[in-house]
């Protein structure tokens, strides 16, 4: 698989309000035979039943609905007339619940049903469904039987992340435009792209319902406003209108290449795993998990490409410090099969100091109780 | 001054209604505090009506605060800006003075002279009723005639004398008489009696106040009602475009000739006698979804960009507009898509004019600041010695600054609200060009206040 890349979309000038910073993304050409609409939920609060034994509990305020034609018309989008009200408040007491059967599904011939984040937020939160594959005797029953379930991460929403409802407002969308990539205090946020700009601009407004992680909540909750890259032209150079008008361009240009290169470095140069989930007409689409390197940027998400390499669809969700820990972790214990013992050499520690980090990590109920009492007690001896 | 020509404490583009009404508060209670004859004398300039509104109540509040000379020439601005506007405005800022409990000398005096200068006040009494009342019972006025007992006990006299009390008398009971009555009382008259809108609609046609009807037309044509047929060629410029803007694009191509040719003469009969003699004139005309304005006041500031488009193609003898969209036809814009005003400001540089005039809030972020760095340079480095006008017009009041927003320190901005005034700002902003200082200022607005009392004798 390829490194993710912009292919196709060129950068435009960012729009900054407060501490968000919106940098746009345009398509010369529109991606026609592919085309994405939001399908927002009446149920506020989604189940999603991936078996019939693993309960997926999260906030879902949308699924896609991904519609394509084999011979290339385009197809028309559902549009606006899905739409749901922009606001809510959540009271859980009030909330209907609804059962999607699969995260991702044919709902009928043509067509692709997928609830984006939730792909990736599977993906990571439990990287190997059924759990341990080999049973060790110190892995609770529990954890055997019913994988890592229940798995909830704590997300927020776009309406929750101060700054950000108003950034989208008065954000101007251009012409062509076809993604956006969001930074929270000049941190990368999440990455958006779709194919075609009838779809961003039915989707546009999604975007405040999304989840965005803890980090990216503290950033906007604590950062002043980000400056402006205001553009700079020396006078000295300029002889003629002409002169001024290449130094603009220019300015254009150098904006572009430090973005991709600099601002946007953390997304596109890191080592991802990509798993293929669905393969129709010339698209394919997959999912990714960042490498779990701490203290580093990692974006998970789920993206299409079509045959070419062009980058049809994107979404990315930014991990917080602690989540990639637990990923990390995770990662570890499934390189080594689940074994503790080699885990915890390959992460140099003590077998019983792993146990404890399981359990630091949330994972403490997939340990048995008996296994985890005794790393316990370890642990306070070699204390003393 | 900038401040009080466009805002109007009502949400726009970038800030909220709250936001935007306590940074004007601010604005008056500080010039208030240090200036208060500049602060009067404002009243006499082309301010917006609620911004007169505004600084005629803070007068009137602290007029304690006033020396007995300054308290003359306040009454006299007062009582002279109260004729100019609009009696709803007036009667608002009675009612406001009441909640504040204002009920000093002056102020009585200026709402008993007010009232007594109205042409009709029976008429008055009928359409404004709860404020007529309101005001009367304020300023402890007895009023002549019938109006006494119509205000304060309407349905005891068996019939009236005066003949619109009387129809509103017989509204009550008798359907034909409530089509004789203003179109806003009759509208409740014909809920309560139960008429169907279109017949209501139909019959009221001919009572209609001009801005009423353009406001009606759109709703009648639904209802199929051809008696609600506005003039368009009557039509203020500014108001007619904000029509405009507001039809759908597939009517817009439809009525082309109608509203190009409506529009043409409203900035005709505004361009006056200066029609035409203004030479090559580029304008750079922001048509970026921030035009949009807000839910308040829906497309203003590209309602004034498309206003200014008309009334400068009538000024101009040779004229190029230039949308930020790239768009050409006028008459199609639609807010959408971001602000490149550098580029546009440089193609119309380009195109060598001898004038420039841009029409924008200000918010240029494709990329941002660079019309700032293209205005700089071309005024220190390519033009410095000023052969070209370039002017900034710019129709959004910032809370933030207590201004409009500026795109560069070397050219004049000037707050727009109305296409009108855009013949008296550019010449402004071209005196504002070289920084004035406060004694220029003083001067300045001192003939202006001459010149606003002397009108009213």
């Amino acid at each position: 698989m390829t490194d993710l890349a912009l292919t196709g979309l060129t950068t435009r000038p960012s729009q900054a309000w407060g501490g968000v910073r919106l940098v746009p993304l345009v398509r010369e050409e529109p991606i026609e035979d592919l085309r994405l609409d939001a399908r927002l939920y009446d149920a506020e609060f989604g189940v999603v039943q991936v078996n019939s034994r693993t309960e997926y509990f999260s906030y879902i305020p949308h699924g896609f609905v991904a519609s394509w034609t084999r011979d290339g018309t385009p197809a028309a989008a559902y549009g606006t007339q899905l739409r749901g009200p922009a606001e809510r408040d959540r009271t859980p007491s009030r909330m209907p619940l609804r059962f999607h059967r699969r995260m991702a599904r044919r709902a009928d011939r043509n067509r692709l049903r997928f609830l984006p984040l939730h792909l990736a937020l599977e993906g990571y939160l439990a990287l190997h469904f059924g759990g341990p594959e080999i049973v060790w005797e110190e892995w609770s029953h529990r954890a055997v039987s019913h994988g890592l379930s229940p798995r909830v991460e704590e997300a927020y929403t776009g309406a929750a992340v101060s700054g950000l409802q108003d950034a989208f407002r008065v954000f101007e969308i251009h012409p062509g435009q076809c993604g956006v990539l969001v930074y929270v205090a000049d941190a990368l946020a999440a990455a958006f792209v779709v194919p075609h700009p009838d779809d961003y601009r039915a989707l546009y407004a999604t975007l405040v319902h999304d989840l965005y992680g803890e980090l990216i909540y503290h950033y906007a909750m604590l950062s002043g406003p980000v400056p402006d890259f205001r553009a700079r032209i020396v006078d000295a150079t300029v002889h003629s209108l002409a002169d001024l008008r290449a130094r603009a361009r220019r300015q254009q240009d150098e904006w572009a290449a430090f973005h991709d290169r600099v601002m946007a470095g953390g997304l596109l140069d890191a080592d991802y795993t990509y798993q293929h989930v669905y393969e129709m007409g010339g698209y394919r689409l997959s999912r990714f998990l960042p490498p779990f390197e701490r203290r580093r940027e990692n974006h998970i998400g789920e993206l299409i490409t079509d045959g070419t390499g062009r980058l049809a669809y994107l979404k990315t969700f930014r991990l917080s410090e602690n989540q990639i820990r637990r990923g990390h972790l995770l990662t570890s214990l499934a390189a080594a099969d689940w074994n503790l013992a080699d885990t915890a050499v390959a992460l140099g520690v003590t077998e019983p100091q792993l146990g404890l980090r399981i359990e630091a990590a949330g994972f403490g109920h997939l340990l048995r109780q008996d296994v985890l009492d005794h790393y316990r007690a370890q642990v306070r001896r070699g204390d003393r | 001054m900038n401040a009080a020509i466009t805002a109007t404490g009502q949400r726009e583009f970038h800030s909220g209604a709250e936001e935007q009404s306590l940074s004007l508060d601010f604005l008056h209670d500080y010039l208030m505090g240090n200036y208060r004859d500049l602060y009067a004398a404002t009243l006499a300039l082309d301010v917006n009506d609620h911004n007169a509104v505004l600084i005629a109540r803070n007068l009137l509040v602290t007029a304690g605060e006033a020396d007995p000379e300054q308290r003359l020439a306040e009454g006299r601005l007062i009582a002279r800006r109260l004729a100019l506007l609009p009696p709803p405005r007036v009667y608002g800022l009675f009612r406001e003075l009441r909640r504040a409990r204002v009920n000093n000398r002056r102020t009585r005096a200026i709402m008993r002279d007010w009232l007594a200068a109205r042409p009709d006040l029976a008429f008055d009494a009928v359409k404004y009723r709860g404020a007529v009342k309101a005001a009367v019972r304020h300023a402890h006025l007895s009023p002549a005639g019938e109006l006494g007992p119509f205000l304060f006990t309407p349905h005891r006299p068996a019939a009236y004398t005066t003949p619109i009390l009387e129809t509103w008398r017989r509204a009550h009971y008798e359907q034909a008489a409530l089509y004789e009555l203003p179109y806003t009382v009759a509208e409740g008259f014909a809920a309560k009696h139960r008429v169907n809108r279109a017949t209501f609609l139909e019959r009221i046609a001919p009572r209609l106040t001009r801005l009423e009807r353009l406001r009606l037309q759109e709703s009648a044509r639904g209802l199929k009602v051809d008696a609600v047929r506005a003039d368009l060629t009557t039509m203020p410029l500014t108001r007619l475009a904000s029509y405009v803007l507001a039809l759908s694009l597939d009517d817009r191509v439809r009525r082309r000739a109608e509203l190009t040719t409506a529009l043409r003469a409203a900035a005709r009969r505004t361009a006056g006698d200066q029609a035409g003699s203004w030479g090559a004139v580029v304008a750079v005309l922001d048509d970026s979804f921030s035009a949009y304005g807000s839910g308040h006041k829906r497309r203003r500031p590209l309602a004034v960009a498309l206003a200014c488009h008309f009334l400068l193609e009538a000024l101009a003898a040779e004229y190029t507009p230039l949308w930020l969209s790239g768009r050409t036809d006028a008459l199609l814009v639609h807010p959408y898509g971001a602000t490149p005003l550098g580029e546009r400001i440089l193609d119309g540089l380009e195109r060598g004019p001898g004038r420039l005039v841009i029409v924008s809030d200000g918010w240029d972020n494709s990329p941002p600041g660079l019309a700032g760095e293209v205005l700089r340079i071309w005024r220190t480095r390519l033009d410095p010695h000023h052969s070209r006008a370039v002017v900034h017009l710019n129709p959004v009041y910032d809370a933030a600054d207590f201004d409009v927003r500026r795109l560069a320190p070397t050219v004049p901005t000037a707050g727009i609200r109305d296409a009108e005034n855009l013949v008296a700002l550019v010449e402004l902003a071209r005196f504002a060009e070289g920084r004035t200082g406060i004694f220029e200022l003083r001067a300045h607005l001192a003939r202006r206040v001459e010149g606003f009392l002397r009108e009213d004798t």
